[in-house]
C-alpha cells in the first residue's frame, strides 16, 4: 500500500504525463491518480457504484439489446442490424422526427426566449424580486403529472373548459385544444413552457447578477436605454449561458416524452407522435412482450445524433462562448 | 487526520456496503408458502377491505400459504413492463386475447399439472378454456370470467332528452338517432368511443363484428378494407361531423370513458358487459343511472357480439411451491364462487356486506345451466339495478358469440386506433385511403407476429 512505483512512465501507460517521473515519492498506479488515496476511492465508490450499476450498466445493456431480438423473459438472439433496419422502414419513424422537430421549433420560438424577458425583466425589478423569483419557479415545483392533469381541465373542449370560457368572453372559441391537429401540438408546447421556464429563469438570473454593475452605469450615463443595455451589456455578458440553456434546449426537446404520452397519448392519428414516445410505442405496445430491440437501436441513433449535434454545436460556438 | 480519514473511509464503506444489503428483500423465514396476488388499483376502501377478507379466509384454510396482495390493473403498456421487470405479482390476470401468445413464449409459469387437478378442469366451456390451453391442452391460464360486449347507457340522460330508458335502441341507425337528441336535448355526448391505448381497435372491431365483419380471416389475412369496416367508420363520421353528437374528448382510454359515463357526461357507449363493477367501484357510478343492452346486430349471417375474458395466471418466476399457492388462491378466490354454493355465497356475503356489487352480468366459463344455478345461490345478496340490466342479460345469451383475433390483437388494435381518432378529429378524413393504409400496416402486423 505504500510501495513506491519506480517503473519508468512507459510502464505504466503514461508516456504523456513524463511529469510523474520528476516527482519522486509519490504513490503509483490508480492510487496516485486519484490524488487522495483510499479514502477518496472508497468516498467515491458509493457514487461509481451507483452510477455504474443504473446508469453506465443500463446504457451498455441497451446498446447490446439494440443487435437482439429479445422480450426480457426468454434468451435473447443476436440479429445483427435487423432492428435497425426496422427501425428506418417504419413509417411512423418518419411522422415521429417531424414531430419531434415541430415540438423543438416551437420550444425555441417561444420556450426560449420567454425565460429570457422574464429574467431581464425580473432583474430591473427593484422590490419584491425574491416573490417574482418565487412565482417564477412556481411550476416547477408542481409535479409534472399535477400540472398536465391540471392543463388537461384548462384545455377541456368544451365551451365550459378554463381556456374556451376566458376565451369565450372575447367572442373566441371553443377550440378543441387537445383534439384538433393542427392546434394540438402548440398546445402541448405552451404547457411545457410554462411548466419548464421557472427554471431557466433562475438560471438566467443568476447570471445577470454576474454582470458588473459598473457597465450598466456607464450605460445610463451614456445615456442608454433599457433595450440598448439589454443588447450591448446584458446579452454579450451572459452569451456563455445562452449558448448552455440552448442546447440543454434542443436536447431536452429532442427528446419530449411526457407532455404527448400524457395529454394526448401521441393523438389525435399521431399528430404528437414523438421519437420517444415510438420509442416507448415499441417496447410497450405489445403487451406480449415488446420490440425491445427496436425500442433500444432507436434510442441508439437519437444518443448518437444529439451526441453529434451537441460536439458540432460546441465546436462552432467554441468562439463565442470565450 | 490519518486517523480520522481512515475512520471516515470505513464510515462510508460500511454505509455503501449497509446500502447495498438494502437492496436485498428476503420473504420472512416462517415456514409459510408467500405469495403476492393481484387486486384492482384504485378500490375504494370498502372493496379493499372486502379483499382482505377474502385473504384472511383464505389463510385460515390454507394455514401454510402467506397472501399479500398487490395492487395490479392489466394494460397494454404497463404489463409489457412489469413482465419483463419481473415486477408482476405471483398471480395476475391477462385478457383472454394475451393466453396463447404468453404461453407460446414461456412468460407465464407452466401450471398444466396443477390445473389437471381441478375438480371442474373438464367442466369448461372448450371455446373458453382454448384462451387458456397450449397446442397438447394443458391448462397454462385459467379462465375465471367472460363477457359479451354490450350498450351502456345513463338512463338518466334517456330521460332527460324524452327517450324511454326501458326501450334503449335496438338498431345502429337508432343508436344514431338517440345519441342525437341526447346531445341536442342535454349538451352531453350522445354517444362515445374509445380511441387510446388500442382501445380505439378494439370497440371499432367490436362494431365491425356486430355488422358482419372480420379484421383478420383467421388465416393470416388481414381484413380491414372491408364494406363492414367502411360502414362502420362513416357511421362515426356522420354523428361526429353531421349530427355532433359525440362531444367533444376523442381521447378517451378505457379509463377515461368510464370515468365520464359515470360522471353522466356520455349517453352512451360501447364497452364489456361487465363494466358495472369498475363504474361503480372506481368511478362512483349512481346506480340509478346506469342502464346496459346489447348490441344492435345487423341482419347479416356472420354479424356476431366480440366477446372476451380473463384469466387468471401465474408468474413464471414463481417456485414449485409459490405456483402451486397461487393456484390454490384462483380456485379459492376466482373458482370456487363459481362452482360451490358455500363458496359463492360467502364471496356475494362479504360483497354485500362491504357495499360492493353482487350480480352483475357475466357470461358463463362453463355452460349456462352452472351460471343460472350460482345466480339463484346468491339471488338474495344480488344489489345491482338487475332490472336496468334486463336489455342485456335477456337477450345476449342468444346472440352469437365472437372470439378476438388471436394474431397481432395489439398491434391491429393500435393500427385502428389512428383510423378512429382520424375520423373523428379531421372533418375531411378520407376514409377509404385510411383503410387502405391500415390494411398495409396490419398485414405487416400479422405478419411480423406469424
Amino acid at each position: 500500500m505504500t510501495s513506491i512505483d519506480t517503473r519508468p512512465a512507459g510502464v505504466t501507460g503514461d508516456r504523456a504525463r513524463p511529469q510523474n517521473a520528476a516527482r519522486p515519492g509519490r504513490r503509483g498506479g490508480l492510487l496516485a491518480r486519484a490524488r487522495g488515496g483510499l479514502p477518496t476511492l472508497v468516498f467515491l465508490a458509493p457514487m461509481l457504484i451507483v452510477f455504474g450499476v443504473f446508469s453506465w450498466l443500463p446504457i451498455g445493456r441497451a446498446v447490446v439489446m439494440s443487435f437482439q431480438r429479445t422480450n426480457l423473459v426468454a434468451d435473447p438472439v443476436f440479429v445483427g442490424v435487423a432492428n435497425f433496419q426496422q427501425v428506418f422502414a417504419d413509417p411512423q419513424l418518419w411522422t415521429a422526427v417531424q414531430n419531434t422537430g415541430y415540438f423543438a421549433l416551437l420550444a425555441l420560438l417561444f420556450g426560449y426566449p420567454i425565460p429570457l424577458v422574464a429574467a431581464v425583466l425580473m432583474s430591473e425589478v427593484r422590490k419584491m424580486r425574491g416573490l417574482f423569483s418565487a412565482l417564477a419557479y412556481l411550476p416547477v415545483v408542481v409535479p409534472p403529472v399535477v400540472a398536465v392533469l391540471l392543463w388537461k381541465l384548462f384545455y377541456d373542449a368544451g365551451e365550459d373548459g378554463v381556456f374556451n370560457t376566458i376565451l369565450g368572453w372575447a367572442g373566441l372559441g371553443p377550440f378543441a385544444w387537445l383534439q384538433d391537429a393542427d392546434i394540438v401540438m402548440p398546445s402541448l408546447v405552451l404547457e411545457a413552457t410554462w411548466a419548464a421556464a421557472g427554471g431557466t429563469v433562475i438560471i438566467y438570473l443568476a447570471a445577470l447578477t454576474g454582470v458588473d454593475p459598473s457597465l450598466y452605469e456607464a450605460a445610463e450615463i451614456d445615456g442608454g436605454g433599457v433595450w440598448r443595455k439589454l443588447w450591448h451589456i446584458t446579452l454579450p455578458q451572459i452569451r456563455g449561458i445562452l449558448l448552455i440553456t440552448f442546447i440543454l434546449q434542443i436536447i431536452g426537446t429532442a427528446q419530449v416524452f411526457l407532455e404527448p404520452f400524457l395529454f394526448t397519448d401521441g393523438g389525435p392519428a399521431n399528430r404528437t407522435l414523438t421519437l420517444l414516445l415510438l420509442i416507448y410505442r415499441y417496447a410497450f405496445t405489445n403487451s406480449l412482450g415488446g420490440d425491445y430491440g427496436a425500442a433500444a437501436a432507436l434510442s441508439l441513433m437519437l444518443a448518437v445524433v444529439l451526441t453529434a449535434f451537441s460536439v458540432l454545436y460546441f465546436r462552432l460556438t467554441r468562439s463565442w462562448s470565450s | 487526520m490519518t486517523t480520522s480519514r481512515a475512520a471516515a473511509a470505513v464510515a462510508a464503506a460500511a454505509l455503501t456496503a449497509l446500502g447495498l444489503a438494502a437492496c436485498s428483500d428476503d420473504e420472512p423465514d416462517d415456514g409459510r408458502t408467500h405469495i403476492t396476488v393481484t387486486i384492482d388499483a384504485g378500490l375504494e376502501q370498502d372493496a379493499i377491505d372486502a379483499f382482505d377478507k377474502r385473504i384472511e379466509q383464505f389463510e385460515e384454510a390454507n394455514p401454510d400459504i402467506a397472501v399479500e396482495r398487490q395492487e395490479y390493473t392489466w394494460t397494454a403498456g404497463t404489463f409489457t413492463a412489469q413482465l419483463a421487470g419481473g415486477t408482476l405479482p405471483d398471480v395476475f390476470v391477462v385478457p383472454f386475447t394475451d393466453g396463447r401468445g404468453l404461453i407460446e413464449r414461456g412468460q407465464i409459469a407452466d401450471i398444466g399439472d396443477l390445473t389437471a387437478e381441478l375438480p371442474y378442469r373438464d367442466s369448461y366451456n372448450p371455446n373458453i378454456a382454448a384462451a387458456g390451453e397450449d397446442p397438447e391442452g394443458d391448462m397454462w391460464a385459467i379462465p375465471i370470467a367472460a363477457y359479451g360486449q354490450g350498450l351502456h347507457y345513463n338512463r338518466t340522460l334517456f330521460e332527460a332528452a324524452g327517450l324511454d330508458p326501458d326501450a334503449p335502441p335496438t338498431t345502429w341507425a337508432e343508436v344514431r338517432t338517440a345519441a342525437d337528441t341526447i346531445s341536442a336535448e342535454t349538451g352531453e355526448a350522445g354517444y362515445a368511443v374509445m380511441t387510446n391505448d388500442n382501445t380505439g381497435g378494439w370497440i371499432l372491431t367490436t362494431v365491425v363484428n356486430a355488422l358482419g365483419g372480420r379484421t383478420d380471416d383467421g388465416a393470416g389475412t388481414a381484413t380491414i378494407d372491408t364494406p363492414a369496416m367502411r360502414q362502420a367508420l362513416e357511421d362515426l363520421q356522420a354523428m361526429r361531423w353531421e349530427d355532433e353528437s359525440m362531444g367533444d374528448n376523442f381521447l378517451y382510454d378505457w379509463a377515461g370513458i368510464n370515468q365520464d359515463f359515470a360522471s353522466g357526461r356520455i349517453g352512451m357507449y360501447v364497452s364489456g358487459g361487465g363494466n358495472y363493477g369498475n363504474l361503480f367501484t372506481q368511478n362512483a357510478l349512481n346506480p340509478d343511472d346506469y342502464g346496459l343492452t346489447v348490441l344492435p346486430l345487423a341482419d347479416d349471417p356472420n354479424s356476431g357480439v366480440l366477446g372476451g375474458g380473463t384469466l387468471a395466471a401465474v408468474s413464471p418466476d414463481a417456485e414449485a411451491d409459490e405456483a402451486a399457492a397461487a393456484v390454490e388462491w384462483i380456485d379459492f378466490y376466482y373458482m370456487e364462487k363459481l362452482t360451490v354454493q358455500e363458496a359463492a355465497v360467502a364471496d356475494a356475503e362479504v360483497k354485500a356486506e362491504t357495499g360492493q356489487p353482487v350480480g352483475a352480468p357475466e357470461l358463463p366459463v362453463f355452460d349456462k345451466a352452472t351460471y343460472d344455478e350460482v345466480q339463484t345461490w346468491i339471488a338474495e345478496y344480488v344489489n345491482v339495478p338487475v332490472e336496468q340490466m334486463a336489455p342485456y342479460t335477456g337477450q345476449v345469451f342468444d346472440q352469437p358469440l365472437l372470439n378476438e383475433p388471436t394474431v397481432a390483437t395489439q398491434e391491429v388494435y393500435a393500427v385502428l386506433d389512428t383510423v378512429v381518432q382520424t375520423v373523428l378529429t379531421e372533418e375531411d378524413a378520407d376514409v377509404d385511403a385510411l383503410l387502405e393504409t391500415a390494411q398495409t400496416e396490419a398485414q405487416a402486423a400479422i405478419d411480423a407476429a406469424a
